[in-house]
């Protein structure tokens, strides 16, 4: 079946997660389209990580199935997967070493195929010079640091990159910086961004899609400035509302 | 076994006078309110009873000279320092003891048969004189090596979950995503074992040599065996640790490559 700009990067049907007995995740019908940011929001609690790790298979689902370009996840190769879908965790961990070491490991861990791009390739899409090459990658800064595990998690060059929570420990202004570069990462580097975020500021400005999930449940999806100012749901209404009303 | 040059005979009554060696550690505990006395007395009588029962199976292994005797005796000894080590390992999967047991089982098997054919050239094989002995110096260090070497590995996976994570995310294979918490388990239970040859005959002084000199042997063929239990005791903690650390990696992995302990989400 030949894939066509319109078929979405991930397409979830019936997807039910449990964990420690407890459903994370209901009955999930979800595309994410390709090349776009797609932002997941919604409560805390609400399943949007645990969603997120299913699309690199950190976890398998319950029941239901998964699906990248239009083939199950569990038919593939779990380690080519991972290498064509990137994970950026909420609390960054640096391996031993300097930046570059980082990167050259994430590199050799990808397919020797030409396509991934150099350290300071690498570090520059990430939005630092290349002088942060040769420091040592346990000695720098939250943001910092954050930058580095997007760039490592460029090294396979991947299709897509999921990010989870990526801005939570950041100050605002540099949350906002991150931002600005995962915006030029999928118009530029062409990679498709699925991020999960509870911060609704950050989704509008960031994402070009938007999914409202809550209780394990997909409420809505849409165009983030459909769904940010004309929602069908009534439900989607009433939680933009009442976080808008929170400082 | 008295011999021409033997040992001094050592008759029940000498050790009824031995006794009162123990007897001033129950009166110093009783004295000094300790606690420990009724412990002492225990442990004395204990002492007695298990090492005279040893003695009994050991003088049935000398007399008898069969091989399966022999080969129930080294596994009855495997099996007790396997369910030993098991004890003391923390694990999130529940016992370990099959992972231990064989784990054991190849690093003392290979390390006795080694010395038994190749270093000592025994005959008959099963000598009982000299295989019990070197199996149960062998089986208790590789007891400890195992008992280390999983919990360290427990306590690194915990530890190093994220690091291990951010390795499988990026395609890495569980191999390699453990390597770090493999190689600290791995340090953790061989030093023991580099320590134990670094101080062997200085801060140390062998009990197997001690004993052999005491029976009757030169200082210098005691001397050369402890040298040989000091390099046997290294090999064998050494194959056991690396086979019970790669084998229990294993149980941290899905078959679908995923970390099988607990993400907090």
């Amino acid at each position: 079946m030949p894939i066509t700009a319109g078929d979405p990067a991930f397409r979830l049907r019936g997807v039910e997660q449990e964990r420690a007995g407890r459903r994370t995740l209901c009955g999930i019908d979800l595309d994410l389209p390709r090349r776009e940011v797609v932002a997941i929001v919604g409560p805390s609690g609400a399943g949007k990580t645990s969603l997120l790790r299913l699309l690199n298979r950190l976890d398998d689902p319950s029941k239901g199935s998964v699906l990248f370009e239009g083939k199950p996840i569990a038919e593939l190769s779990v380690r080519a997967l991972r290498r064509r879908v990137g994970f950026v965790f909420q609390t960054p961990v640096m391996f031993a070493g300097t930046v570059r070491a980082n990167l050259e490991t994430a590199r050799s861990l990808g397919e020797a195929d030409g396509r991934a791009p150099s350290a300071a390739d690498g570090i520059r899409l990430a939005g630092l010079d290349e002088s942060f090459l040769d420091r040592a990658a346990d000695r720098m800064s939250g943001g910092e640091r954050q930058r580095v595990s997007l760039a490592r998690a460029l090294m396979t060059a991947p299709e897509v990159l999921l990010l989870d929570e990526p801005t939570s420990a950041l100050d605002p202004e540099v949350a906002e910086q991150l931002m600005t570069t995962v915006r030029h990462l999928a118009s530029d580097a062409a990679v498709t961004i699925v991020m999960v975020t509870h911060r609704l500021a950050e989704a509008r400005a960031a994402s070009t899609h938007t999914v409202l999930l809550e209780a394990g449940r997909v409420i809505e999806t849409g165009p983030t400035e459909v769904l940010f100012s004309s929602p069908n749901e009534e439900r989607t209404r009433q939680y933009l509302l009442g976080r808008e009303r929170l400082p | 076994m008295s011999q021409t040059g033997g040992p001094i005979d050592l008759s029940w009554i000498d050790l009824a006078l031995a006794s009162a060696l123990v007897l001033i550690a129950i009166a110093l505990s009783q004295w000094q309110r300790l606690g420990l006395a009724r412990g002492f007395m225990i442990g004395a009588v204990r002492a007695v009873v298990q090492l005279t029962a040893v003695g009994y199976v050991l003088a049935f292994l000398f007399t008898t000279r069969r091989w399966y005797f022999v080969v129930l005796a080294l596994l009855v000894m495997l099996l007790a320092a396997t369910k030993t080590a098991t004890d003391r390992q923390r694990s999130p999967f529940g016992s370990l003891f099959g992972i231990t047991g064989v784990s054991m089982l190849i690093g003392t098997g290979l390390t006795l048969a080694y010395v038994d054919g190749i270093v000592l050239r025994l005959h008959p094989w099963y000598d009982p004189q000299y295989v019990i002995p070197l199996f149960g110096m062998i089986v208790g260090n590789a007891m400890n090596g195992a008992a280390l070497v999983a919990e360290r590995l427990t306590s690194e996976m915990e530890l190093r979950r994220g690091e291990v994570e951010a390795y499988l995310a990026l395609g890495a294979s569980p191999a390699r995503a453990a390597a770090e918490p493999v190689r600290r388990a791995l340090v953790a239970a061989l030093i023991p074992a580099v320590n134990g040859l670094m101080v062997v005959g200085l801060v140390a002084l062998p009990g197997m040599m001690t004993g052999q000199i005491l029976a009757g042997s030169s200082p210098n063929l005691a001397v050369r065996y402890q040298i040989m239990v000091a390099f046997m005791l290294a090999g064998a903690v050494a194959i056991t640790v690396t086979a019970t650390v790669l084998w229990y990696r294993r149980r941290f992995f899905t078959a679908a490559e995923q970390l099988a302990i607990r993400t907090e989400v």
